[in-house]
């Protein structure tokens, strides 16, 4: 292995370029090898007018199928400027300078010539004009560096001006995580990467090396002693945060949501929450979740609730009513079409199951497993979406015990069921015992339902689940 | 040769990519030859993107062999819904991706082969890697009437297309890549590069449709495994490098840094969808509604895959004005996505007077619209 000693540069070929660099000095007065720098670019520069280079084969003209950047644009050296596209190939032009774009010469779609201007760009005055040639760029060598790190076949992207940075500061860019596009190492990256040496260097803050007081008995060791001596003063740098604001339109399924949201604002909710001890129903789906997939479904503990539900409805149908526009009558729903929550990639969605008075609680988990994979393949149809009448939401399965649910319209009533919690209670012998407890809130519209109705519909709803065996008296 | 996947090869990649110094001593000199262990489509092509990026193709060129489980790949400037039946798609769980090179639009399954040449922008040369292509199957079957045409396509017989080729420059390196058919489905394959979709007007790159065949039906004994070996022994032979063929596990980041980001950015929507040029629908819905049918013009304008314009003419009063005016400001801005549809149409819904009359009127038409889609 042949140890180069070569002075600390980059080795950039055929570039002739000068740079503006103003030193902070303020920023030298800390011990450690670090430099603030800022470069001052003078706004009126020369225009060049960037041609379109020669893309092989012979190829005279291409046609410009989309711009990356627009007029008024900065643009750095290797970033993107458009794709041209040329008998099957597609190539994407770089910039071969740092500078504004003042001029796009063609819109999409129009033919492009080899060797004609393609964009004008403005470069600053102070810096010069990159030679025409092709640049290859070789990563900055220090004298400790061995011929292997030099030739990685790894290309490492960065404009001058961040070389520069780099090579002042013993940098080396193949060890700095590019951020930018094509991982391009940025300026902020090297100070990132400034930033965690430092920090790596530095001893820890004042108030660990604190070290309490020790009984007289036990020795105490000498290094912690001198370590508190040398408490050092905490270096203060400012904080460089590149991160912009993003504004995007609120388009699609979002806008419908705002509109369903701002019309369940309208609706005067009241909510009830209560505590179910699902302990025999665990038990119970233990023993049954094996038949279920010997039949190819799988069981979980929804059936249970949105069954409990349907037969708690039959009891109180006011809760599977609506509400007309004009609050002038109400519609008792034959139909419960119970709508279970689902978080999908584009947000909540709520399918709901068909005629759930109908159905077996094996019915039912086999429905929910085919709204469940057409969900996640984002292929739910219309009716699955549509017609429902109570809405049951899970959230445990992400999380929480308490919740506020809002209405759906044209509902009248929602619950939302958080975790299942392994909590110690009390039983009938005064006993502590593992219980599996699970939160419930509803929430529904106090213009037709009142708080006694909701609560009787959820002592009976948590009756049948805390003792599933109690729902066979009832189911038809 | 026998192709199995081995870490003790994955490994020496490692030290091929990273280390000259091994890379000398070992025979992957001047060009180097790396088959991809996984069938994903969107893995292939980010390892693709990484070659392209990361490596330096001066000292070493390098021939990369794969192959994918069904899916359609679209060129960089193409129009999904003007390329194939989307709905087929979707229904068939066959992927769909769209790739960096330029060109038309080809089913892929595990009959058939792809073949990747990484060389600098100064060696670009396509017509010189076909050559190379059709060399090494006459070499395995040399009754074959094959030949290389100026659109660098591969015919078999003067007439069937066997081959199509697409190629991605940038910066200082450029890949052309081809694909070669061995034993594909040619049923799927034509049924879903059929678009069903009508009305539609844009300047994306049209595919130009050509009957093909497979070699498996020339010569039952060829398979895709020979055919990757015999096209990676002429390449070797003509870079006077050893027959080895490195394998690589596009899922590897320690490997290939970046990977994983590549590949996710390969399965965005706003990638496969969102960059498609700007075109319009124009088209007539026909509704059948209680015992007529209804002639709807549809009119839209579909920018980055988002409906920028949307007009719908619907008979006056057939929905309230209100209710019209709030799907219509709804769909715009919107993905030209069936899915996006449905679920905002059936969420508008819940703020719409309880009619089933009007109901089921506001379901049949986005039902119908979703068909565009």
């Amino acid at each position: 292995v042949c140890i180069h000693r070569v002075r600390s540069c980059s080795s950039i070929r055929v570039i002739k370029s000068k740079y503006v660099c103003v030193f902070d000095k303020s920023a030298l007065k800390f011990s450690h090898q670090q430099r603030l720098f800022r470069t001052s670019a003078v706004s009126c520069g020369q225009i060049v007018q960037f041609k379109l280079s020669d893309i092989g084969e012979g190829i005279t003209e291409v046609t410009v199928k989309e711009w990356y950047i627009k007029e008024g644009d900065s643009v750095s050296q290797f970033d993107s400027i458009c794709e041209v596209q040329s008998d099957k190939a597609s190539v994407t032009i770089t910039s071969r300078y740092d500078g504004v774009i003042r001029k796009l010469h063609y819109s999409i779609d129009d033919i492009a010539f080899v060797g004609k201007p393609l964009v004008d760009i403005e470069i600053d005055a102070s810096k010069g004009v990159a030679s025409e040639e092709d640049v290859v760029e070789t990563p900055p060598m220090s004298h400790e560096e061995h011929t292997h790190q030099e030739i990685k076949g790894h290309k490492t992207l960065a404009t001058p001006a961040v070389r520069r940075l780099a090579m002042e500061n013993n940098i080396k860019l193949s060890e700095v995580v590019g951020t930018g596009k094509d991982n391009r190492i940025l300026k902020e990256d090297i100070l990132n990467y400034l930033a965690k040496q430092t920090g790596a260097i530095l001893p820890p803050s004042p108030k660990a090396e604190i070290v309490p007081p020790l009984p007289k008995s036990v020795t105490v060791p000498a290094a912690p002693k001198d370590k508190a001596r040398q408490i050092p003063v905490p270096v203060s740098r400012p904080i460089v945060f590149s991160g912009k604001d993003k504004t995007e339109p609120v388009t699609g399924f979002q806008k419908a949501m705002v509109k369903t949201m701002s019309a369940a604002l309208k609706i005067p909710h009241f909510g009830y929450c209560d505590e179910i001890d699902l302990t025999q129903l665990v038990q119970l789906r233990e023993e049954l979740k094996p038949l279920a997939e010997i039949r190819g479904v799988k069981l979980s503990f929804m059936p249970f609730f949105i069954k409990a539900a349907s037969l708690g409805l039959l009891q109180y149908p006011i809760l599977n009513a609506s509400l007309d526009e004009n609050c002038q009558n109400v519609t008792y729903k034959a139909s419960h079409n119970i709508g279970v929550a689902m978080d999908t990639e584009q947000g909540l969605i709520v399918p709901n199951v068909k005629n759930v008075q109908i159905c077996s609680v094996f019915d039912i988990a086999s429905e929910l497993n085919r709204l469940q994979s057409l969900g996640s393949a984002g292929q739910l149809g219309t009716s699955d979406l549509t017609g429902g009448t109570f809405t049951l939401s899970n959230i445990g399965t992400i999380g929480g015990t308490y919740a506020k649910p809002v209405i759906l319209p044209p509902e009248v009533a929602i619950g939302a069921l958080g975790k299942i919690q392994v909590v110690p209670r009390f039983n009938g012998k005064g006993e502590v015992f593992k219980a599996q407890i699970m939160n419930v809130s509803w929430s529904a519209d106090h213009r037709i339902i009142d708080g006694a109705t909701m609560a009787r519909f959820s002592n009976l709803w948590k009756s049948y689940v805390e003792n599933p065996a109690s729902m066979l008296l009832d189911l038809k | 040769m026998v192709l199995q996947p081995s870490l003790k090869n994955c490994l020496r990649l490692s030290c091929v990519l990273r280390s000259p110094k091994a890379g000398f001593r070992s025979t992957a000199r001047g060009a180097l030859i790396i088959q991809s262990v996984s069938n994903d489509v969107y893995q292939n092509l980010a390892v693709e993107d990484w070659i392209h990026d990361h490596m330096d193709l001066e000292k070493r060129q390098v021939l990369f062999l794969w192959r994918n489980s069904p899916a359609v790949v679209i060129g960089r400037h193409q129009n999904p819904w003007q390329e194939c039946n989307l709905r087929l798609l979707r229904q068939k769980n066959i992927k769909l991706a769209r790739r960096r090179s330029g060109g038309g639009t080809v089913y892929h399954d595990l009959g058939n082969i792809n073949l990747t040449f990484f060389t600098t922008r100064k060696k670009y040369e396509r017509m010189e890697n076909l050559k190379l292509v059709v060399k090494a199957l006459k070499a395995l079957s040399p009754q074959l009437d094959i030949h290389v045409t100026d659109r660098y396509d591969i015919l078999l017989d003067r007439h069937y297309k066997i081959s199509g080729t697409a190629a991605k420059l940038g910066g200082t390196s450029a890949y052309h890549h081809c694909t070669l058919l061995c034993n594909a489905d040619k049923f799927v394959l034509s049924s879903v590069l059929k678009s069903p979709y009508k009305g539609l007007k844009s300047n994306a790159t049209p595919s130009v449709p050509a009957s093909v065949k497979n070699l498996f039906e020339e010569d039952p004994s060829l398979t895709s495994e020979m055919l990757l070996d015999a096209i990676a022994k002429e390449y070797a032979t003509q870079h006077q490098i050893d027959h080895h063929i490195t394998l690589i596990n596009p899922a590897d980041e320690t490997l290939l840094p970046g990977i994983i980001n590549k590949t996710k950015e390969l399965q965005t929507w706003e990638w496969v969808y969102g960059k498609t040029p700007k075109f319009s629908v124009s088209t007539c819905l026909n509704m059948a509604y209680k015992d007529s049918v209804l002639d709807v013009k549809v009119n839209m304008d579909v920018k980055y895959g988002r409906i920028e314009v949307c007009n719908i003419d619907l008979p006056e009063q057939w929905l309230p004005p209100a209710l019209y005016s709030e799907l219509v400001k709804s769909l715009t801005g919107s993905k030209f996505c069936p899915n996006e549809t449905t679920t905002l149409a059936t969420t508008l819904l819940r703020v719409c007077p309880q009619d089933d009359e009007l109901h089921s009127r506001w379901n049949l038409l986005c039902e119908n619209m979703r068909m565009l889609m």
